[in-house]
C-alpha cells in the first residue's frame, strides 16, 4: 500500500516539478553542517532510479530530490546511517545501492579482480623461477642460426 | 542523388574489403607476390570509398537534406555549421561510419607506411584489417544504414541534444574511435603473427608506434569527454565510472599495457606469447566497448530484448572476432619460441609486475560494468555497480602501480637490485616527502590521506625525471656537456619521462577535487555575496537573451579578492527550441591554485535565483596531465629507432578524422 502511494506522489512530483535544478536544492540543506554531510555521504550511494547511472545526488529527478529529502528526514529523526541503508534496500531492493552488499552472488564481483592479481603474481614468480632452472644454459643454437653464426664469422 | 552516390561507395567499399581480406591471404600462402601486394590498392580503393560516403553524409548534414532520416532525426536547420558536421558522427549510424572511415584510415596508412614490412606479414595484416571491415561495413549497410530515405521529406530536422552541442564534445568521438580503431592494427599484426607462427624484435617494433599511436588518441578523447562532463553536466564531477566511460578506459588500460610488453619484446624478445595475448584483448576491449555504448544494452537489458537486431549483429562480429583471435592464439601460441630469460627483480620483471596490475585493474573496470547485465541474464536479479564499487578495487589495484612507476625505468635489462635503484631515486623521495609535508601544513583540513595521494604525485614527478637527469649525468659532468648529453638523448626516454610525470599531475588534480573542493548551495538574490577559498562572489542578477538555437537566463557573477575585481563570470540556464530541454552552462574561472565554477538554477520568487558555486582546487591538473601524456607519446614516436629501416616514410599515424568533415 505504501509502495503504491509513493507511486502516485511521484507522478505527480514528475508532472508539477520544474525541467531541471542541479541535484541537491538550497531548501533542502541540513542546518547541522555534520548531519549535512552524513545525508551526501549517504546520497551519493544511493542509485537514481529513474535516471542512468547518477545517484540520488547527482540527479536533478524529482524521485532523487524526494529520496534527498526523505534520508534528511530520517537523519534528522536520529536514524544510523545502516538504518537507513536498510530502509532503502527494504523498499527498493539491491538495484538502489550503488556499492553492492556481498553476498553469494557479488562474490565473484567483488573477488575477481583481487584474485586475478594473486594469480598473475603467482605465476609471474613461477615462471621466473622455473627461468631460474633453466638458466644460464640458454637454449642451444638451431641449424639455422648456427648456420649464420658459421656464415659470420667467415666473413 | 548524393546520398545514394554515397550508399552505392558503401557497398563498393565493401566488395573491396572482401577482395582486400581474400586475396592477399591467399597470396600469403602460396606465396604469390603479386597477389600479395594487391592488398595495398585495396586498402587505398577502400579508404577512398569510405571517405566519399562520409563526405555524402556530411553533405547532407551541412545542406540539412532531411529526406535522410538520418539527418531529419539528429539535425535542425538552426544548428550552428560546427554542430551540423558534429551530427554527422553523433547519432548511432554516422558513429559507426566514422569508425569503419578511421578503420579505412589505418589500413592505408599501414599499405603506405608499411614498405619495410615482410611481403607476407604486411599481407596477412592488410587481409585481417580488411576482415573488420568487412564485418562493420556488412553491419552498416544491413543494420544501421545512414541513408536510409524519408517520404515525403519533413521540411525540419527534430535537432541534435544540446548537451551535445558544445565543441569539447564535437571532437571527442573522432579522438576516442582514434583509439578504438588504431588498436586494430596492433590486433591485425598480432593474428598475422600467430599465422606466421613468428614473432621478434623487427615485429614488435612495428607494433609499438601503432599502439603508441591509439594510446594518444585514446588519452586525449578520454579526457575531452572528461573535461566535457565536468563542464557541461553542471555538478562538477570529472569521472562518473559510468559504463560509457568504463567502455573507454578498458582499452585504454589494456593499451598502455600492451605498450610495456611490446618494449620486453623489442628489447629482449621476451614476452612475446603475452603480448600477442594483449594485442588481442586491448581491440577485444574495443569492439566490447563498442557493443556496450551502441547496442542499448547498457540502458537495460530489456530495451536491448526489444529490438536485439542491432546488438547480436554486434554481439556476433565480436563473438567472431574475439573467439576466432583467441582460437588461433591456442592453437598457434605453442609455436611462438620464448625468448630472452630474466631475474625478477629487472627491467622485465618491472614491466611484467606493470601488466599484471594493469591486467588487474582493467579486470575490475570490466567486471563492474558487465557483472550487472551478466545477474540480470543468467539470475533475473538487478543490483546496481557504481562509484564506490570502482574505488574499492579499482583505486587499491591501481596505487601500488603509480607507487613503482618511477623504479622501472631506473632498473636496468636482465639483472638489477632494489637498493641501487632505490639510491638513485633519494632526491625524488625528499621533494615527494617534502612536498607532502607542505601539503600537510598548509591543508590540515581534509582527509588524511590527501597529503599522501599529492606527495605521491609529486613522487611520480620527480622519479620520471630522475632517469632523465640520470642518463645526462647532470650535476657530475660539466654543465655544457651535460646539456649535450640531453639534447641527444632518444625521443623515447622524453618521452616515457613526460607520460609519467603527466600521470603524477593527473593524480594531483585528482586529489585536489576529490579531498578539497569547497561547495555553496544557496538561493541568491541580485547584490547578495558569498565567499568562498578566499574569493567573494557577488551575484548582480540575470537577464534573458535569445541565442542561435535556444533562449537563455545569463546570469552576472562579480568575483572579487580582497575587495579587487579579478573576473566576471556568466553562467546561463539554456531553453533549447526543438525539444525545449534546458541545458546549464557552467561559469568557469581557472585560478592557478584550482577551479571557480558557478551553475545558476532555477529563478525563485521574489527575485531569488539557486545557485551552486563550487571551487575546485587543482582541477585544470587532470586535464594538463593528460595533455602531458598526450605529448609525451608524441616524442616517443619521433624516436629514430621507429624510421631506421623505414627510409621513405616514417609511419603516418596522424588518424585525423576531423579533417574529414
Amino acid at each position: 500500500m505504501q509502495r503504491r502511494r509513493l507511486g502516485i506522489i511521484l507522478a505527480i512530483a514528475l508532472l508539477l516539478a520544474p525541467a531541471a535544478a542541479r541535484a541537491v536544492e538550497p531548501d533542502e540543506v541540513l542546518a547541522e553542517p555534520r548531519l549535512e554531510a552524513r545525508a551526501r555521504a549517504l546520497s551519493s550511494e544511493f542509485r537514481c532510479l529513474v535516471c542512468q547511472n547518477q545517484s540520488i545526488d547527482d540527479s536533478d529527478a524529482p524521485l532523487a530530490k524526494d529520496l534527498r529529502i526523505l534520508i534528511r528526514e530520517r537523519l534528522k529523526a536520529g536514524a544510523s546511517d545502516s538504518q537507513i541503508r536498510e530502509f532503502m534496500v527494504e523498499r527498493y531492493g539491491d538495484f538502489v545501492l550503488l556499492r553492492p552488499r556481498l553476498t553469494s552472488e557479488t562474490l565473484l564481483l567483488w573477488f575477481t579482480p583481487f584474485a586475478l592479481l594473486l594469480a598473475g603474481l603467482i605465476f609471474a614468480i613461477r615462471a621466473g623461477l622455473r627461468q631460474d632452472t633453466a638458466s644460464p644454459a640458454e637454449a642451444p643454437l638451431s641449424e639455422e642460426e648456427r648456420g649464420r653464426v658459421e656464415k659470420v664469422s667467415r666473413q | 542523388m548524393i546520398a545514394e552516390l554515397g550508399h552505392l561507395a558503401l557497398v563498393l567499399a565493401l566488395a573491396t574489403a572482401l577482395y582486400q581480406t581474400s586475396v592477399p591471404l591467399y597470396g600469403a600462402s602460396t606465396g604469390d607476390l603479386r597477389l600479395m601486394q594487391a592488398a595495398v590498392p585495396a586498402a587505398l580503393c577502400q579508404l577512398a570509398l569510405i571517405a566519399f560516403a562520409f563526405a555524402a553524409l556530411t553533405w547532407s548534414y551541412v545542406n540539412s537534406d532531411f529526406s535522410l532520416a538520418n539527418v531529419y532525426a539528429n539535425s535542425h536547420t538552426a544548428k550552428p555549421l560546427i554542430y551540423k558536421i558534429s551530427g554527422v558522427w553523433g547519432n548511432h549510424e554516422g558513429s559507426m561510419l566514422l569508425w569503419v572511415l578511421i578503420l579505412a584510415l589505418n589500413g592505408a596508412a599501414v599499405a603506405l607506411a608499411g614498405g619495410n614490412l615482410p611481403p607476407g606479414l604486411k599481407a596477412r595484416v592488410l587481409a585481417v584489417q580488411g576482415s573488420i571491415g568487412v564485418a562493420f561495413l556488412l553491419f552498416i549497410i544491413i543494420a544501421s544504414n545512414p541513408f536510409d530515405r524519408l517520404d515525403p521529406a519533413p521540411i525540419e530536422g527534430r535537432g541534435l541534444n544540446p548537451l551535445l552541442q558544445d565543441p569539447a564534445l564535437a571532437f571527442h568521438p573522432p579522438f576516442l574511435y582514434g583509439g578504438y580503431v588504431g588498436l586494430s592494427v596492433a590486433f591485425s599484426f598480432a593474428v598475422a603473427a600467430l599465422i606466421e607462427g613468428k614473432v621478434d624484435a623487427a615485429w614488435a617494433r612495428w607494433v609499438r608506434p601503432w599502439t603508441l599511436a591509439a594510446w594518444m588518441f585514446l588519452t586525449i578523447g578520454i579526457a575531452m569527454g572528461s573535461w566535457w562532463a565536468y563542464y557541461e553536466l553542471g555538478w562538477g564531477g570529472f569521472w562518473f565510472w559510468d559504463p560509457v566511460e568504463n567502455a573507454s578506459l578498458m582499452p585504454w588500460l589494456a593499451a598502455t599495457a600492451l605498450l610495456h610488453s611490446a618494449i620486453v619484446v623489442e628489447k629482449r624478445n621476451a614476452l612475446k606469447i603475452w603480448t600477442v595475448l594483449l594485442a588481442i584483448l586491448a581491440f577485444s576491449l574495443s569492439l566490447v566497448g563498442t557493443f556496450l555504448v551502441r547496442s542499448g544494452v547498457l540502458t537495460s537489458v530489456h530495451a536491448f530484448a526489444v529490438d536485439p537486431t542491432r546488438g547480436v549483429f554486434i554481439l556476433g562480429i565480436l563473438g567472431f572476432f574475439i573467439g576466432g583471435a583467441l582460437a588461433l592464439y591456442a592453437w598457434r601460441a605453442g609455436s611462438l619460441k620464448p625468448g630472452g630469460l630474466f631475474q625478477p627483480v629487472s627491467r622485465e620483471g618491472a614491466l611484467v609486475l606493470n601488466n599484471v596490475i594493469l591486467g588487474a585493474a582493467a579486470a575490475a573496470v570490466f567486471i563492474g560494468t558487465l557483472y550487472p547485465l551478466a545477474l540480470e541474464a543468467v539470475a533475473g536479479d538487478k543490483i546496481s555497480v557504481g562509484p564506490p564499487y570502482f574505488n574499492l578495487t579499482f583505486v587499491p589495484l591501481i596505487l601500488p602501480l603509480l607507487l613503482l612507476v618511477p623504479l622501472g625505468p631506473l632498473m636496468p635489462w636482465k639483472r638489477s637490485d632494489l637498493k641501487g635503484v632505490t639510491e638513485r631515486l633519494q632526491a625524488a623521495a625528499g621533494i615527494a616527502l617534502l612536498i607532502g609535508v607542505a601539503t600537510f601544513a598548509i591543508r590540515a583540513r581534509g582527509p588524511w590521506l590527501a597529503p599522501f595521494g599529492i606527495a605521491l604525485g609529486a613522487w611520480l614527478i620527480a622519479g620520471s625525471f630522475t632517469d632523465i637527469v640520470e642518463r645526462c649525468q647532470l650535476g657530475r659532468m660539466p654543465t655544457t656537456a651535460a646539456l649535450k648529453r640531453l639534447a641527444g638523448l632518444p625521443g623515447a626516454a622524453w618521452g616515457m619521462a613526460l607520460a609519467h610525470a603527466g600521470l603524477g599531475i593527473v593524480l594531483i588534480g585528482i586529489v585536489g577535487v576529490t579531498a578539497w573542493r569547497e561547495e555553496r548551495i544557496m538561493v541568491m538574490k541580485p547584490g547578495d555575496a558569498v565567499s568562498l577559498a578566499g574569493l567573494d562572489v557577488t551575484y548582480v542578477g540575470a537577464t534573458p537573451f535569445t541565442g542561435p538555437n535556444y533562449t537563455a537566463d545569463r546570469g552576472r557573477f562579480v568575483v572579487r579578492r580582497d575587495g579587487q575585481e579579478i573576473t566576471t563570470l556568466e553562467p546561463e540556464k539554456r531553453e533549447f527550441q526543438p525539444g525545449r530541454q534546458v541545458t546549464s552552462e557552467v561559469g568557469l574561472h581557472q585560478f592557478l591554485t584550482g577551479d571557480l565554477y558557478i551553475v545558476m538554477g532555477e529563478g525563485r520568487s521574489g527575485g531569488g535565483r539557486s545557485v551552486r558555486i563550487y571551487f575546485n582546487p587543482l582541477a585544470s591538473l587532470i586535464w594538463f596531465g593528460a595533455l602531458v601524456m598526450f605529448i609525451g607519446g608524441a616524442v616517443s614516436l619521433t624516436d629514430r629507432r621507429y624510421r631506421i629501416g623505414a627510409p621513405r616514410r616514417r609511419p603516418r599515424l596522424a588518424v585525423k578524422p576531423a579533417e574529414q568533415g
